[in-house]
């Protein structure tokens, strides 16, 4: 068997024995083991587990992979290992969205739904903003799209500080907490509403595999292999703005599982984005269940914010990458 | 095979490609030549499809270019580019893998392929760096393997832009050696060159490019005159005879 094939299937493996860990441990503790047993018959914790850390873990893990993957792909798109999820604008616009949301309408509106909503819809618009901006002739200039993206980006930034100037005590709290990212509200409704949006995003995105190894070569380089790069670019951003933005919707701000899970599949089984793709969709969820779980464990009752977590843990761990194999990294 | 006619391609309202009408046969091995900024890329990626003309038409077994689906054309031109950067460590034998991207339905490459990839790789003397990750490569290592590439990815077509940058006289000669071995087998070569001495020993035919007009085209005895030479260059030129009967150019040094 490949390398690849055996390292993607260590990961799939791994990933149901983390959930159940992940599903045990906590203030009320299962032994992972007699999870099946428990919520098959229904006996004593199952609703602990089954309404509360089952939801929420499932959450994680499609927002890890969510995050993840779009991430190889922007690397794919802008032939860049430095480039996040965020680039594009649909983080910053999401956290517009939801800045907006909450100080202008406080978190009453809409209840739950609000916030997230707004997110996606804000997300969205500043992201079809970025594509609108520089697409010129029917064709689409990536560093155009890059430079896009960051002007964007600081102006939604922009505007959020603006919110927050003109929030209350209460709402400052309400968008800290917002940014700082999190799967405290995580209910099998909003499972169910991310869980289409995924399925469509990573089929969108594993399906540029391919392509977006070619346009590792160069744009021109792609076409002259028969890539339509246009198309390419086109589907990638659709994929990537609809997961980040169910991604940031659900959970928040969560910095760096798109950075580095791509790296860290690349370090261990080369750059092939036909193994990279899907390896990042399945470590991503890994990382984030476990970055989750950490946050919710180390300070019990009281919960870290999980991008505070992602960032404290996934930091360092990027900086000793760098340094351990600087060449194969970046070159 | 192919037929430009008329062919003009304008940037911001300057031409930098006008008034092209040739046909290329097979078989046939094509230099271009000219001064920096004369066109020559400009040229070649007209010939490829990736841009478009102005006016005018370029047309493959007498259909016209864009009305070719991308994999297909893919199948039958390659195309070399002169910068090339890969951020990403892919082997080599993956980068040369790439060459088979048209010939594969999203689906995984074939022990074919990889067969195919290893030869091409062979061809240009780097078998030894298939397992080599590609951004360790040096610039010559490098360029050898994007020639596999294009080997892989076996079109009729071979249209390569400086091939022979950043190599030293052996592996120019092999490059070349290489390129004139794929015209004897009846498929076109088409190269951007600044060496014309590189050019009249290769080429079977040479277009010469000032501004983007086509001021000579013909045999390399024909192109390769000190009147056309200084006209186009702006320098005196010496010619002689190579011992193996191809002109060779040496420009003056008078102007100093």
């Amino acid at each position: 068997m490949q390398k690849r094939t055996k390292i993607l299937l260590i990961l799939l493996g791994l990933l149901p024995i983390s959930i159940c860990v992940a599903a045990g441990l906590g203030a009320y503790q299962i032994l992972p083991w007699r999870i099946p047993k428990t919520l098959l018959f229904q006996e004593e914790g199952f609703p602990v587990l089954f309404y509360v850390r089952f939801p929420r873990i499932v959450l994680v893990a499609i927002v890890g992979s969510m995050l993840a993957i779009s991430g190889a792909t922007l690397q794919g798109i802008f032939r860049n290992p430095l480039a996040d999820p965020g680039l594009i604008g649909v983080t910053a616009g999401a956290g517009l969205g939801a800045s907006l949301w909450i100080v202008v309408f406080g978190s009453g509106l809409l209840g739950m739904w609000g916030v997230p909503v707004a997110a996606f819809t804000c997300g969205s618009i500043v992201t079809i903003g970025v594509w609108k901006i520089s697409e010129s002739g029917g064709k689409v200039h990536t560093v155009t799209l890059l430079l896009a993206g960051i002007a964007l980006n600081s102006i939604a930034g922009a505007c959020i500080g603006l919110m927050t100037f003109l929030a209350d005590d209460e709402q400052l709290r309400s968008l800290t907490f917002w940014f700082l990212g999190g799967f405290g509200g995580a209910t099998w409704t909003v499972v169910f509403v991310t869980i289409p949006i995924a399925i469509v995003g990573l089929i969108v995105l594993l399906q540029q595999a391919s392509s977006l190894n070619a346009i590792s070569l160069g744009e021109s380089e792609a076409y002259h292999l028969g890539v339509r790069t246009e198309s390419l670019k086109r589907w990638s951003v659709f994929g990537v703005a609809l997961t980040v933005g169910a991604a940031v919707s659900a959970a928040g701000g969560i910095g760096f599982v798109g950075l580095v899970v791509p790296h860290l599949l690349r370090l261990i089984g080369g750059a092939d984005h036909r193994y990279v793709l899907p390896g990042s969709a399945l470590g991503g969820a890994l990382l984030l269940i476990l970055a989750d779980l950490f946050s919710r464990t180390v300070v019990a009752p009281a919960e870290l914010p999980v991008g505070v977590v992602t960032a404290l843990l996934g930091g360092p761990f990027f900086l000793w990458l760098l340094i351990r194999f600087k060449r194969e990294i970046f070159l | 095979m192919i037929e430009l006619s008329q062919v003009g391609y304008q940037v911001n309202g300057k031409w930098l490609v006008q008034d092209i009408n040739l046909t290329i046969k097979n078989g046939v091995f094509w230099g271009l030549v000219g001064p920096n900024g004369a066109g020559k890329s400009t040229l070649l990626r007209l010939i490829s499809g990736e841009l478009k003309p102005t006016i005018g038409e370029v047309t493959f077994f007498g259909k016209p270019i864009d009305s070719y689906d991308p994999k297909e054309l893919a199948r039958l031109r390659a195309y070399l580019q002169q910068k090339r950067d890969i951020s990403f460590p892919y082997t080599a034998l993956e980068v040369v893998l790439f060459g088979r991207y048209p010939y594969l339905n999203g689906t995984k490459e074939s022990g074919c392929d990889i067969a195919f990839a290893q030869k091409a790789l062979e061809r240009v003397e780097s078998g030894k760096f298939a397992e080599r990750l590609y951004p360790t490569l040096s610039g010559g290592e490098a360029s050898r393997v994007d020639v596999a590439r294009i080997l892989a990815q076996a079109p009729g077509l071979f249209l390569l832009d400086e091939p022979t940058n950043h190599l030293d006289p052996r592996h120019q000669v092999q490059i070349l050696n290489l390129c004139k071995s794929i015209c004897l087998q009846g498929k076109t070569v088409i190269i951007a060159i600044h060496d014309l001495n590189l050019a009249s020993m290769y080429a079977d035919q040479l277009l010469m490019l000032k501004d983007g007009i086509a001021v000579a085209c013909g045999s390399p005895e024909s192109v390769l005159t000190k009147n056309m030479l200084t006209e186009t260059y702006n320098i005196s030129f010496n010619i002689i005879t190579h011992p193996d009967g191809y002109p060779w150019v040496m420009p003056n040094l008078d102007f100093l």
